[in-house]
């Protein structure tokens, strides 16, 4: 077998997306054995015991308001909603990348999606895990979040159908079941792989149940397919609803800076911006201590980079719009809303956020930093700072002052924001530590298929 | 019948008969049961009653099981339920006289304040009192009530206010302190009172000024003290100056077309102040543009309200005040006693003369109004210039004095001082007041009676005053001090009498009996002039029992006590004409160069410390600084620049040998080189909220310069102390230059809408919103109609002086919690009203203008769509309302308020648990809990409670059956709500003047509540 895979696979770019050298048993062997039988690193121990405490902190946080109430934020009036909106909509946003990359990307045939497809929707599902404990926790009484839900009830009260909030809720559960299902249904085959290959007990029994009974036969595969495709064409609007219904929580208010038509697109374009710089920010480290440097390749990276540059750009232009809009309308509200941002207290942050967002990564049109591992990593999480300073900024800013300059006044974060916020990311990375150690991260039988195809293309030549 | 197609056969009673009948031999039947359990009989039951279950006994069906499952899981969660606390209901052994449980009733009594009255009509709802109002019979109140009288309610229910007797700190009782009484009046009656002293603070009451002269009658060689911080010594002395005699003066604002305030804040604080801020915006009502406006010019050197009313104002320091006034009387050709005056720098030179022309046009119909906290000199200077004026018996009313004993009160407590010093004093009965905490700070009086170790780490020496009893509603600075504290009595809890402004007479009648056994003035002399049992019921009804005669004088006590006045009592207009030389020296000593000028005043909320521990009136938003919970040293613009100081920063105020750290405070239109502090804060013992706030200004007061000294040095120390305001949180640029976009912006916005008279004359428009602005009826779906009423409120900026009745009023009517500095740091007030206020124009004198914001009840409310759970949802009647059980919090419609209205409970604010604050609050309102949004409802319960008291009565609410809290309080009558869908109606007629404008009306949210444009009056021949 080995000499068929000298060749590696050739795209239109002509760089592999598979190391050279690979077969069959050696990709399965290879992302297998980090779940099976390498035991559990001690760097794994390490990370997972600082991202667990940092979930505990979440915990503390979130019974400290439970307790006391949202008092405890710098939350008041006009500042209504601050870090948690910003949070939850930054979370959101990060999820979506990993929905784009399993289902439009598949759908579109993009082969290199395969290395990164898994841990991006594991990624989804925990960010979108995160993104929902800030809307139930962000409200007065969260013991209450089921009113939100239109279910029958004697006294024949109902959601109010006009609030875009109600729209969230539908979005939100929607797009978590949805990768969910994908995730898990995705995950079967590869389930039924450890399955047979695990020695201990327990483990059987775990994916053996997990893997539902899965054996590969042709009617199995051709459900398989089938499945995917449907739940990957159900999965295609929602990355472009659940941010734009998002979006709606501000456009749909008369609040300047939020009444805007330009939200849904740029609000989609930043959700992708923020998503596949997460990716970029796990992948790499990743990559590197995992050793799976053949699997995702360069090819990857590279590909990601010219992602955000696209999805940046989209977002430059919003934040261009925005700017020309405020003049344009002649809405003397707009216009000092838009000065405010550029020049009142949060200028600092305004103009951070314009640094990380287009500024810095401007960098990547270059081919030599998009091949440059320590420079794509520090963009990515620059990147990931300023999408998380651009929720800030349209929340924060366009509330702080609006229409009565009686009622303007500041926020400032209290040690219980920053407690949460840090806290969902301790959930995330504490859930993405679980998943590296206990499912394959890589999708081995997409993995083999691609193994095959090039030995197809080998073949021919 | 329809065929039987049963396989069994049918069964009907008349075979169970027959079936009986052939059974063969006896046959015994124990029951029907017995005999029906046959397949028959169970047919026969089926066809008759077919929904009842086919089901043989001892056998559960599937349905039984789903149904005891659930009514399992009911009763389970039942169980997990809060247990309700067992509540017992007692019933009235004796139902009182038209109580009805559910409906409030009112009664009539009086607040004194500085001893002066004002009448209230108090709510009470089952026995308890709940809401002060204003009593429209009373000639100071006319329905209107003040800040201090409505948060007074408050301080009833104070939990921190003493409860029991104590002798030395220990608990005593009521009875041991009568033995004690008596055994020093068996002293004092040998020595003839000599070393008996009183001191009270002013004392209008007829009859406790009786009990006391009846005092001073048994004890000849006693001596009554009078002393109040914040009194008015300076008015006293000039009305002797000016007739060598105490007189009374009061003020016809009705009358007064030009007035001339020198420094004095007659809208908001003094004796008559409601009625005169009524007067005087009736004078200012302006319908269309035949409409006239009475003129007001103000000096002054703190911003104040009246400050900001003026069609002209100008900003001096005291003495130029002084020089202002003497050159206006020299100009008018009154004799000043001194040489020739120039007008005082920073005045204009045609600026004096055009005054004065102003003046003289208007013989009879102006006014000079002095300052309460200006020398008596002044007063007197006033007092000739109004008499020159031709005002007297006009705009200026003079009587004899309204207090009983009318005395110089700083003197007199220098007296009382100098005989404790000089170890004469062996009793001193001190009723209320707190003169360790206020007493001029060289008195040292806190050394007398506790005097300092002559040697250091040495033994104290005894007291100078053998025996100090003080009766008071707190347990203060000096009650510590004090051998013997009795608990006082609020006016809500105990009888009395006294005096309003023109020498009315009200009899204060208590609501409820004390809650904490507290003792009223009139009972403690009762005990000292040996009738310890009398009940001040009957103290106070005997003596006006001896004062009128005898015929019908039930029915005068009970009109008196219904109406809340003694009819025909106001004390009769003298005719008095003052002095030619009363000798006008400059009351101020020169300063060296560089040293400021020091102003005290009394503080606008807590005033001279009395309300230090009321939460309403510390929460309160101070006018024009918007400050809360705190005091300040405030001073202009220019000087805090030359002093490189900005708000917040610690200065030390060196001043006659005394020094003291204070927040500076930047205030637009104060005068130059001169600091205003305020008193009443730096209490060490208040009670929880009181104590240790703000820093205490009467350390740095002396008695010679009760209201205004020179020589004060100050020195920035560097330091930062937090502030907690609830505006302006960038009004003036880090270097006090200029500023900064609050205000700018706020008539960049149009929410202000402020003109000229003689503008608005000939543009009656000038505030109307353009069309394009408005696009009402852009729509495409037709309009809501709103058939019956529908509700709205006019707001007039034109009559609005910012004093802050409605905020209390809104905040005793609703039930809205305090929130404490810190959450008010960080943006959590939680008023539903407030009053935005705006500056315009140079930093050194800049037009202030009010604009109390509400929330709007837009038509278009933007709250409402976006409220994910209809919390907030618009009535058939126009209303925005509240559903504050549906409220999940989610703050999204405060969020979407263009008006910052709405009003977020982020942490349990309202006080749930203390036992004492549970009466007083409202029973028709809500008490909101936490994680719930709130914000105005124009009272809807009132509006609820007219309606159904229309229905009773078969009729339609009439225009005024509803006075919403704030429109009710309102002295100006500022606001006013009503149906709009009656043309009659008053706030109809106000929006459909021509000044009728709404908020960001381009945002077509169609507000309920507008707004009438402000109108300046200036003198035309006075420029800029």
């Amino acid at each position: 077998m080995g000499p068929l895979n000298t060749q590696p696979p050739v795209e239109n770019e002509g760089r592999p997306l598979i190391a050279p050298g690979h077969d069959f048993a050696s990709v399965s062997d290879k992302i297998s054995a980090i779940v099976l039988t390498k035991g559990t690193p001690r760097g794994w121990y390490f990370g997972f015991a600082i991202a667990f405490g940092l979930m505990m902190l979440l915990l503390f946080a979130a019974s400290n308001l439970l307790m006391t109430g949202i008092g405890i934020w710098g939350n008041n009036i006009p500042v209504g909603w601050a870090f948690d909106i910003t949070n939850f909509v930054w979370w959101i946003g990060i999820g979506h990348a990993g929905t784009l990359i399993s289902a439009i990307l598949l759908l579109l045939r993009q082969k290199w999606r395969t290395s990164i497809n898994r841990f991006a929707e594991a990624m989804t599902l925990f960010a979108v895990s995160c993104a929902g404990t800030f809307p139930l926790l962000h409200m007065g009484r969260p013991w209450l979040a089921y009113w939100l839900f239109p279910y029958p009830n004697p006294m024949g009260t109902w959601p109010q159908f006009r609030s875009p909030l109600v729209w969230d809720v539908f979005a939100v559960s929607t797009y978590a079941t949805v990768s969910l299902l994908f995730w898990f249904v995705g995950l079967i085959p590869d389930l039924a792989t450890l399955r047979d290959r695990a020695k201990n007990r327990a483990s059987k029994i775990v994916y053996g149940v997990l893997s539902m009974g899965w054996r590969g036969s042709a009617v199995h595969w051709h459900r398989y397919e089938t499945a995917s495709l449907l739940l990957a064409g159900l999965a295609t609007p929602l990355v472009v609803s659940v941010h734009t219904v998002v979006s709606f929580d501000f456009s749909a208010g008369v609040i300047p800076g939020w009444h805007s038509t330009i939200f849904p697109p740029y609000f989609v374009a930043g959700a992708i911006y923020s998503g596949f710089a997460m990716v970029m920010t796990l992948a790499i480290p990743i990559r590197a201590f995992y050793k799976l440097e053949d699997f995702i390749t360069m090819r990857h990276l590279d590909n990601m980079a010219k992602v955000l540059v696209a999805t940046g750009m989209i977002v430059a232009y919003g934040y261009m719009m925005e700017t020309f809009m405020a003049f344009y309308s002649g809405s003397q509200y707009d216009r000092y809303m838009i000065m405010n941002r550029m020049t009142g207290p949060y200028a600092v942050e305004y103009w951070a956020l314009i640094i990380c967002n287009i500024a810095i990564p401007q960098a990547l049109w270059s081919k030599r930093v998009r091949n440059t591992i320590p420079a794509l990593f520090i963009i990515s999480l620059i990147i990931n700072v300023g999408m998380w300073l651009e929720r800030f900024i349209i929340i924060v800013t366009s509330l702080h002052r609006d229409f009565l300059p009686s009622s303007w006044g500041m926020y400032y974060p209290t040690r219980w924001d920053w407690a949460t916020y840090v806290g969902t990311i301790g959930l995330f990375v504490a859930l993405l530590f679980l998943f590296l150690r206990f499912l394959p991260m890589i999708s081995i039988f997409e993995m083999r298929q691609l193994v095959a195809e090039t030995d197809e293309g080998a073949k021919k030549e | 019948m329809a065929a039987n197609d049963n396989p069994h056969q049918r069964l009907d009673l008349v075979t169970i008969q027959a079936r009986l009948k052939e059974g063969s031999g006896r046959r015994y039947w124990q029951s029907l049961d017995e005999l029906a359990d046959t397949q028959e009989f169970k047919d026969y039951l089926h066809h008759e009653f077919p929904h009842v279950p086919d089901q043989s006994p001892g056998q559960v069906s599937r349905r039984d099981v789903l149904k005891f499952m659930a009514a399992s899981a009911a009763f389970a969660g039942l169980t997990a339920c809060t247990k309700l606390p067992t509540e017992k209901i007692v019933p009235y052994v004796k139902a009182p006289e038209e109580i009805v449980p559910g409906r409030p009733l009112f009664y009539a009594t009086a607040m004194p304040f500085s001893g002066i009255a004002t009448g209230v009509l108090v709510e009470s709802h089952m026995g308890r009192p709940t809401k002060i109002e204003g009593n429209p019979d009373h000639p100071a109140s006319l329905g209107a009530a003040d800040a201090f009288a409505q948060a007074s309610i408050l301080t009833l229910y104070d939990p921190d206010r003493p409860q029991v007797v104590t002798r030395q700190g220990r608990i005593s009782t009521w009875s041991a302190f009568l033995d004690a009484v008596n055994e020093v009046r068996a002293e004092q009656q040998v020595k003839k009172g000599e070393g008996l002293r009183i001191l009270t603070e002013t004392i209008t009451s007829p009859t406790l000024a009786d009990q006391i002269q009846n005092l001073l009658k048994q004890f000849p060689q006693a001596k009554w003290h009078q002393y109040e911080p914040a009194g008015r010594d300076a008015v006293r002395e000039g009305s002797r100056l000016a007739f060598g005699q105490y007189v009374n003066s009061y003020y016809r604002f009705d009358r007064a077309d030009v007035i001339l305030a020198l420094d004095s804040d007659f809208l908001c604080y003094g004796p008559g102040a409601l009625r005169y801020a009524r007067d005087f915006a009736d004078k200012r009502r302006v319908v269309d543009a035949a409409s006239t406006m009475n003129r007001l010019y103000v000096v002054e050197s703190t911003p104040s309200n009246t400050g900001s009313m003026a069609d002209h104002r100008w900003a001096l320091t005291p003495q130029g005040i002084e020089g202002f006034a003497r050159a206006v009387a020299q100009q008018l050709g009154v004799s000043t006693g001194g040489g020739a005056t120039a007008a005082p720098a920073g005045i204009p030179a045609d600026v004096i003369p055009a005054l004065v022309r102003d003046l003289q046009n208007h013989k009879g119909t102006s006014l000079v109004v002095p300052g309460d906290q200006q020398p008596p000199a002044l007063h007197a200077l006033a007092h000739a210039i109004n008499h020159a004026l031709g005002n007297d018996g006009k705009t200026v009313i003079y009587t004899d004095p309204v207090e009983a004993h009318p005395v110089d009160q700083t003197q007199s407590l220098g007296e009382l001082v100098a005989a404790i010093r000089a170890g004469s004093v062996e009793t001193l009965i001190i009723i209320g007041g707190n003169p360790l905490y206020n007493a001029p700070v060289n008195y040292e009086l806190r050394n007398l009676f506790f005097p300092l170790p002559t040697t250091p780490g040495g033994t104290r020496p005894p007291s100078k005053v053998k025996l100090k009893i003080h009766l008071s509603l707190y347990n203060n600075e000096t009650s510590e001090l004090c051998d013997w504290h009795i608990p006082g009595a609020h006016f809500l809890e105990a009888w009395g009498d006294a005096r309003a402004y023109d020498g009315t007479v009200s009899i204060i009648q208590p609501l409820i009996a004390p809650l904490y056994d507290g003792r009223s003035a009139h009972e403690l002399f009762a005990a000292w002039l040996g009738e310890p049992g009398k009940s001040a019921h009957d103290i106070v009804h005997d003596f006006w029992k001896n004062q009128r005669p005898p015929k019908d004088f039930e029915v005068f006590w009970e009109t008196s006590l219904h109406d809340g006045v003694m009819a025909g009592t106001a004390l009769t207009p003298k005719v008095l004409k003052p002095t030619a030389n009363f000798g006008v020296g400059s009351g101020s000593s020169s300063s060296a160069a560089g040293d400021l000028g020091i102003i005290f005043r009394p503080d606008p909320t807590v005033w001279d410390g009395a309300f230090s521990n009321n939460g309403w009136l510390q929460e309160l938003p101070k006018p024009i600084t918007k400050l809360t919970w705190d005091n300040v040293a405030m001073l202009s613009p220019a000087t805090a620049q030359r002093h490189e100081v900005s708000n917040g920063d610690v200065v030390e105020l060196h001043y006659s040998d005394r020094s003291l750290r204070a927040p500076v405070w930047v205030s637009p239109g104060h005068a130059e080189e001169t600091v205003t502090v305020h008193l009443g804060y730096g209490r060490t013992r208040a009670g929880k909220l009181g104590t240790g706030i703000g820093f205490n200004a009467y350390a740095l007061r002396t008695s010679d310069e009760v209201w205004s000294g020179s020589g004060l040095k100050i020195d920035k120390t560097g330091e930062r102390y937090a502030l907690a305001y609830t505006q302006f949180h960038h009004m003036i640029s880090q270097d006090n230059k200029e500023v900064e976009e609050e205000s700018v912006a706020a008539f960049a916005r149009d929410l202000v809408r402020v003109t000229n008279l003689d503008d608005f004359r000939k543009n009656p428009d000038f505030a109307k919103d353009s069309e394009e602005k408005t696009a009402v009826g852009d729509t495409l779906y037709p309009p809501f109609k709103y058939e019956g009423y529908s509700w709205g409120m006019a707001v007039d900026t034109n009559s609005c002086i910012g004093c802050n009745a409605c905020v209390v009023a809104c905040q005793s009517e609703n039930n809205i919690p305090v929130v404490g500095k810190e959450e008010v740091a960080v943006g959590r007030v939680m008023h539903w009203i407030r009053i935005d206020t705006y500056f315009q124009g140079g930093l050194d004198n800049p037009g202030t203008y009010y604009e109390p914001v509400l929330c709007m009840h837009c038509e278009n409310a933007p709250c409402e769509g976006v409220c994910p759970v209809g919390a907030t949802v618009h009535s058939p009647e126009g209303l925005n309302e509240m559903v504050y059980n549906r409220c999940v919090g989610t703050r999204y419609c405060s969020n979407n308020c263009p008006y910052k209205v709405r009003r977020f409970n982020f942490k349990l604010y309202s006080d749930w648990t203390t036992p004492s604050l549970v009466p007083l609050r409202n029973p028709n309102v809500t008490v909101r809990s936490r994680g719930v949004m709130e914000k105005c409802s124009y009272c809807v319960q009132r509006i609820n409670a007219a309606k159904i008291k229309s229905e009773l009565e078969d009729r339609d609410v009439r225009d005024g059956d509803i006075q919403t809290a704030c429109m009710q309080s309102c002295p100006t009558q500022a606001l006013v709500f009503g149906n709009i869908n009656d043309p009659n109606s008053r706030v109809a007629k106000l929006k459909a003047q021509s000044r009728n404008y709404s908020l960001v009306a381009e945002l077509n949210t169609r507000p309920r509540t507008t707004y009438l444009a402000r109108l300046r009056n200036p003198n035309p021949e006075i420029k800029g």
